[in-house]
């Protein structure tokens, strides 16, 4: 079980091999940097390595609860045997300012809006018409969405979405790299809506850290039981507002409020109410780094003119506090404050380079734009960069290339074209459907019938979905050609079972089912197969719809 | 774990490798997290309550039942009965109807043709066939062409009774004699073969049909008709259309005529609820051949 994997031995060894790189006598490739001397980077692999940290001091995170002290009980590197299991260490991510923080609370406040307020949007559909604009209607087989409204045979339209979802996350992913976990994934939002609330309640970062370490008494048990019962409420929030998008959401939710809703609501609930509260409350980052595969399928779509946060350590390093000592105008511009650090949820230090537990949620840029305000550089020590732009901005040649050039590439743009072209044809065929759903299935068991007259019969199954909201008449047709003489007509005769006219109701919003027989006029000269089209016409709207079919009937030989 | 080697710390990270190395990739050796462990252990336990609360140990002579008690065979007979209370209504008002009754209502017709559909593939479809196009000696019951009458009243007194069924008193009853015992000679019998493929539409001897028609009117006309077209109240079949049971060339009305002919079906009112036959009425009606 030790050692779960090279993926994550990389990054996650890295924050914990502060100790070990500091017992190690600085080499010189850690003085010089990694390529001092080398030439350029030979590949994409080496590309990655530049930000590698041995460029750097490495700095293992220190756990706040021990004063600093690093927990090396957990995996010793100088061999004498040590635990085969690491603790969480915890996080107290501290509040920032900034322009991603902004951009960040109002995607939360949209995204979450939305989410929470959908269900209550009503929509008119006329009367026994559900009026939820946004409804899965799972005991009907439909699905209502404003003016559109599927049925199970039109589920491809929900395939086309997922299909646009996943092209939609190639392409982000090929813009901006992980930029769906950190601003849009619902783990990264409600984990930011739970750490908001958590602030509000029990202080900033060095409260919080106070909190955890002093004994239990009256104020930390009323603080926790407060946080926590807000914590439950917006979870219960969360699996309520689920369970409406289902079921007529006013009713539903006085029947749940009363104790009448139907037991599977009540346990749906309970599920999402459960694992909001564990998820955003304290699995939190765990989940993305051992729980979710999207980050590691993500890594591989991303190239060297993906966007990632980066810590520009050739404009930061060597780092340090000491601005007014001797030999300060060597440094870097980075003061070392720690606070990219003491902002980041994951809990990682972005200096040490791209790690798998990033989420680029941005917030350490905001951090050190905030510091570098303060001390008079320049904003961007830690920012959006490319690899490329790397390689440009360490050989002196800052913005080679604006970053609409980064961004539209072929690669993005072929992806924008399938997401769109998908996206496109979906809402032309949506808007050309027809009101009229014809499917006509021809009896293959038997495939004709022989009449005691001499006749050829043929039935078929005719189902017709009238998706309007009133009851329709339709008119029954049917055009067949001789297949010997073009041109002319092949003498058939129509009949629906159990009718006497070819006329027929079909209710709203429903399907129905008749069977129709074919049987050929005494006139006719019977043929193994005719090419047939039965056609449905609406008696009011003339709407029609059409289906194409055979007449079978025997061949020559088997003739009597 | 238990692997031997050199203690290597990976320079780049300063954490110890497990030794394995692939295409020049070393695994390091990092802990898992605690919680993993802690989720390990709750799944160990889980699966021990599972056995207590499922069937699970083998004993000497059966499983450990379970504390719960459950079982599939339980379970699938609750679903059993589920259904059934759940079709009780509509089997009950397909019992109290008449079977126009039940035509006419679309949703009712619509739950007995699917009942009907599933009852005539259980019971009728090894003789009648899964489309019930028949076979020889079993009628086609799509065609237009029907023995005892072809309205749902008599389609479903068949069904309840069934033809030449010993064990119901109201059955269908009826015999085609065997001709060949002595009451015709051979060139008799040759020739009202001939005859019946004359009024059939058929290739014939004009010769031997002309006496053939003799022979007819005095053995045959009795059930079949004067004009052959048959008698539905004994199930004696028509003859002049394009139908046949048994088949209508030389051989097959040679061996009709020879030996006679008796198919028989039970009587399913004695098997099946009332409902149920009522269902395998309507299902077989609208076929296409109901009149």
């Amino acid at each position: 079980m030790r050692g779960a994997g090279t993926r994550r031995a990389s990054s996650a060894a890295v924050r914990r091999a502060g100790a070990a790189a500091k017992m190690r006598a600085p080499s010189t490739s850690a003085r010089q940097g990694p390529y001092s001397g080398q030439g350029a980077p030979r590949d994409r692999f080496s590309l990655i390595l530049i930000n590698a940290p041995s460029a750097l001091r490495l700095h293992k995170r220190a756990n706040p609860i021990t004063n600093g002290n690093p927990i090396m009980s957990v995996n010793d590197t100088d061999g004498s045997g040590g635990s085969l299991y690491a603790g969480r260490i915890p996080i107290f991510p501290r509040r920032v300012k900034g322009f991603y923080r902004s951009l960040k609370w109002w995607i939360m406040g949209i995204a979450l809006g939305i989410y929470y307020v959908t269900p209550w949007i009503r929509w008119d559909r006329g009367p026994e018409m559900p009026d939820q604009a946004v409804l899965v209607d799972l005991a009907h087989r439909r699905f209502f969405f404003f003016w559109i409204e599927i049925w199970p045979q039109q589920f491809y339209y929900v395939a086309g979405l997922l299909i646009m979802a996943g092209i939609g996350l190639f392409l982000f992913t090929s813009v901006a790299g992980r930029v769906w976990c950190g601003y849009a994934c619902p783990q990264t939002v409600w984990t930011d809506l739970f750490i908001m609330v958590e602030r509000w309640i029990e202080g900033d970062r060095n409260a919080r850290i106070k909190l955890v370490k002093q004994p239990w008494n009256a104020r930390k048990i009323r603080l926790r039981l407060t946080k926590w019962t807000v914590w439950l409420l917006i979870a219960l929030a969360t699996g309520g507002a689920w369970v409406f998008y289902f079921a007529d959401a006013p009713t539903l939710a006085r029947d749940l409020i009363s104790g009448q809703a139907h037991p599977i609501a009540y346990t749906t609930m309970a599920i999402l109410t459960f694992t909001t509260f564990f998820f955003g409350g304290f699995a939190r980052e765990q989940i993305c780094i051992y729980a979710c595969p999207w980050p590691r399928i993500q890594a591989a779509m991303m190239d060297e003119n993906t966007l990632t946060v980066t810590y520009k350590y050739w404009r930061g390093e060597p780092r340090g506090k000491h601005r007014k000592r001797e030999g300060a105008e060597k440094l870097g511009d980075c003061i070392d404050c720690g606070a990219c650090v003491a902002v980041c949820p994951m809990g990682i230090d972005i200096r040490n380079g791209p790690q798998l537990e990033c989420i680029t949620c941005a917030l350490c840029i905001d951090a050190c734009d905030e510091v570098m305000a303060r001390i008079g550089k320049p904003r961007g020590l830690i920012d959006y960069c490319t690899l490329a732009d790397e390689i440009e901005e360490r050989e002196g040649r800052p913005h080679a290339k604006p970053m609409w050039r980064r961004i539209i590439r072929p690669r993005v743009v072929v992806y924008f074209t399938l997401w769109a072209g998908i996206g496109l044809a979906m809402l032309v065929s949506l808007f050309m459907r027809d009101s009229i759903d014809l499917n006509v299935a021809r009896d293959r068991n038997p495939t004709y019938v022989m009449l005691s007259d001499g006749a050829v019969r043929n039935g078929y199954t005719i189902k017709v979905s009238n998706q309007n909201h009133e009851t329709r008449t339709f008119r029954l047709s049917f055009h067949a050609e001789d297949p010997a003489h073009p041109g002319r007509p092949y003498p058939l005769e129509a009949r629906i079972q159990g009718s006497d006219t070819l006329t027929f109701d079909v209710p709203a919003d429903k399907k129905r089912s008749l069977r129709m027989f074919l049987t050929t006029l005494p006139f006719a000269v019977i043929r193994p197969s005719v090419d047939v089209e039965i056609w449905v016409e609406d008696l009011t709207t003339h709407e029609r719809a059409k289906a194409e079919t055979k007449f079978l009937g025997p061949k020559l030989e088997q003739l009597p | 774990m238990a692997d031997k080697h050199e203690k290597e710390i990976d320079e780049l990270s300063g954490v110890d490798t497990t030794g394995h190395e692939w295409d020049g990739i070393k695994e390091l050796n990092n802990p898992l997290p605690k919680w993993w462990l802690w989720t390990f252990y709750g799944t160990v336990i889980w699966a021990l309550l599972y056995t207590i609360a499922y069937p699970s140990w083998p004993l000497i002579d059966k499983a450990f039942g379970g504390v719960l008690g459950y079982s599939s065979r339980a379970q699938v007979e609750q679903e059993l009965a589920r259904h059934a209370e759940a079709q009780k209504p509509w089997l009950d008002r397909i019992a109290a109807l008449d079977l126009p009754e039940i035509a006419s209502d679309a949703e009712l017709a619509q739950f007995a043709n699917a009942g009907g559909a599933a009852i005539f593939r259980t019971y009728c479809s090894q003789c009648h066939g899964a489309g019930a196009q028949g076979a020889k000696g079993y009628p086609n019951l799509n065609d237009d062409d029907w023995l005892w009458g072809g309205d749902l009243e008599a389609i479903h007194y068949t069904i309840n009774h069934g033809v030449r069924a010993p064990e119901d008193e109201d059955t269908r009853d009826s015999v085609m004699p065997a001709f060949g015992d002595g009451t015709l000679d051979k060139a008799q019998i040759a020739q009202v073969i001939e005859y019946v493929r004359q009024i059939s539409g058929q290739e014939h001897d004009a010769d031997l049909a002309a006496a053939g028609a003799e022979v007819f009117a005095d053995n045959c006309a009795a059930c079949h008709g004067e004009d052959g077209k048959g008698n539905r109240d004994i199930g004696a079949p028509n003859l002049t259309d394009h139908i046949w049971l048994y088949g209508g060339d030389r051989q097959a009305l040679l061996e009709t005529l020879l030996k006679g002919r008796a198919g028989m079906m039970p009587a399913w009112g004695k098997r099946l609820t009332d409902a149920q036959v009522k269902q395998v009425a309507l299902y077989v009606h609208q076929l296409g051949g109901g009149e």
